[in-house]
């Protein structure tokens, strides 16, 4: 394709996304100009309104909740996730297909389904309003996903790495902790930031079991901000901005984690150069 | 091997698995029995209401109007958004196909709205909207909804359709050419049908999701104007928790599942179909 052609469709993504563009314009703007109708482009920018939202919002504590919640979420169901999926797909269970079969189904279930036992559960067992009640919801929907793709992304890997192993004496979880989990490392990885994503994003269960600054997840304290006719638009705006960035940044944490485990040689010693280039 | 190994193996696998299934057994298949049990049951909490009422909840949403619209909504949004997804996404993924020089920048752009949180996307929406007042107009909320929601998603399908069509190896379209198959040719008889079967596990992703959605039009519209976008779930959630008929709630959301399960059936059947005829 001609280079032009190219060019027009790259303009033509750029203006599909460019609300997002739109959304960082609006929260520099300040709100007076907002107020008077400046829609479209700041004639004073100005960052007063990431001041408001981390001084005078909610937004800073709920972002603490919502890495404390995914990241243990991610942790609990990497971990069960990954054991249970090395069973499923190597060791002898009894009735794996219709186990697996469960499984799948189960990872289609709507939220909506279970959100109304669960929250009597919760309140039963005095966990309303705190990050426990949204990390095991969290968990119910993560953790499906989690056995069903590390389950096939483990029978993929070649037998012949973990009879290495045995030939050298190695038992079966000296094997899995040595020889599949660093294997299985990219995967495992990647399972783990859509993980992360799902749990960073999720709306209904965080909705639901949280009441107060406590345990509100970021995207919790984004719906809560005032409504549209007395609205700080330059705040809303603003805090939007930043919780989708905190989910990037972490992906990127995620993805240098991976890079700089010692099998990959490559990536880690770029990956620590430039750790060590942002140290100095 | 010994049967005193098989043994041992199988009783590794039972340690392994047994905690992620205890998992799934606490928090996901049992609150599931209790919401089918919640659901014929009569429970307001304020009031201390707690009566066995049988399949009397169901009886009602099947003859209230309210329930009826909320069926309505649901298949409008959930046909429309997904129609229009797989439109677009396949029109971007030949795009980005066709691109060299600028196409990691493509990528990066695509997939910028489908990495917001939907709570994101809802406000970001709604400032775009807030000039024309389309969520407050009955007739325009729900098409207002089904277009934040396309916007959110189409890279979900662009890049699955267009993961497969860089597998595709030129040299079958080439063939077409030679054979004399124009463009518009070519891709309705080659590339279309190779990309039918990813399409289709795509749609269904999607139309699961879909059904299920709540945030994007909870933070939009909350169901309104005069109930234009009540979807399934938000009904659900409204008696759930608004007007506090957990039993009435239960069963709502029990035939969303439902609902749920007879899609992904269906999908399953038609996917099965495909493969066989490709």
């Amino acid at each position: 394709m001609s280079h032009r052609r190219e060019l027009l469709v790259l303009l033509a993504l750029a203006v599909y996304a460019s609300p997002v563009a739109w959304q960082l314009l609006t929260s520099i703007t300040p709100s007076e100009e907002l107020q008077q109708g400046a829609r479209l482009w700041p004639s004073h920018p100005t960052l007063a309104s990431y001041a408001v939202v981390f001084t005078q919002s909610p937004l800073p504590r709920a972002l603490v909740n919502s890495i404390g919640i995914a990241l243990t979420t991610t942790l609990l169901s990497t971990v069960l996730g990954t054991l249970g999926a090395y069973a499923l797909a190597r060791l002898a269970v009894p009735g794996r297909r219709a186990l697996v079969l469960g499984i799948l189904m189960t990872t289609a279930l709507p939220a909506i389904a279970t959100v109304g036992p669960l929250y009597l559960t919760m309140r039963a067992l005095g966990l309303r309003d705190t990050w426990g009640a949204v990390i095991i919801a969290h968990t119910s929907i993560a953790l499906p996903l989690m056995l069903w793709l590390m389950a096939r992304f483990l029978r993929a890997l070649p037998r012949e790495l973990e009879d290495a192993a045995f030939v050298d004496g190695a038992g079966r979880l000296q094997a899995l902790r040595h020889v599949v989990v660093p294997a299985a490392a990219p995967g495992i990885a990647s399972a783990a930031v859509v993980t992360f994503l799902y749990s960073w994003n999720e709306f209904l269960f965080a909705y639901t079991f949280t009441a107060t600054e406590a345990s509100r997840t970021a995207p919790v304290a984004l719906a809560l901000f005032p409504g549209v006719f007395e609205i700080p638009w330059a705040d809303i705006a603003a805090a939007s901005v930043n919780s989708p960035s905190q989910a990037a940044r972490s992906r990127h944490v995620t993805a240098v984690l991976r890079s700089s485990s010692p099998r990959a040689s490559a990536g880690s010693s770029a990956s620590r150069s430039g750790a060590a280039s942002v140290a100095r | 091997m010994t049967s005193g190994a098989d043994r041992a193996e199988r009783r590794l696998a039972a340690v392994l698995l047994a905690p992620a299934l205890a998992v799934l057994a606490g928090v996901t298949l049992y609150p599931l029995a209790q919401a089918l049990g919640l659901s014929l049951e009569r429970r307001v909490p304020v009031f201390g209401i707690d009566e066995f009422v049988g399949l009397r909840h169901y009886a009602f949403l099947l003859r209230d109007p309210a329930f009826a619209n909320a069926l309505r909504v649901t298949a409008v949004f959930t046909v429309a958004s997904v129609a229009l997804e797989v439109v677009l996404g396949v029109a971007a993924a030949l795009a980005l196909a066709t691109m060299r020089r600028w196409r990691a920048a493509g990528i990066g752009l695509l997939l910028l709205p489908w990495c917001l949180p939907g709570v994101v996307t809802a406000r970001i929406f709604e400032w775009l909207y807030e000039p024309t007042g389309w969520l407050g107009i009955p007739g325009r909320a729900l098409p207002a909804l089904i277009v934040a929601d396309v916007w959110r998603t189409t890279p979900f399908l662009a890049l699955f359709a267009y993961a497969r069509l860089i597998s595709i190896p030129p040299a079958i379209g080439e063939a077409a050419a030679v054979d004399g198959a124009g463009r518009l040719a070519t891709l309705r008889a080659i590339t279309l049908p190779l990309l039918a079967p990813v399409l289709l596990t795509a749609a269904l992703f999607r139309t699961l999701d879909a059904l299920r959605a709540f945030d994007l039009m909870y933070v939009l519209t909350g169901g309104g104007p005069a109930a234009t976008t009540e979807t399934l779930t938000l009904y659900a959630y409204r008696h759930l928790f608004q007007t506090l008929q957990l039993g009435l709630g239960a069963a709502a959301a029990v035939l969303v599942l439902v609902i749920v399960a007879l899609v992904a059936w269906a999908h399953v059947h038609a996917l099965d179909a495909t493969e066989a005829r490709t």
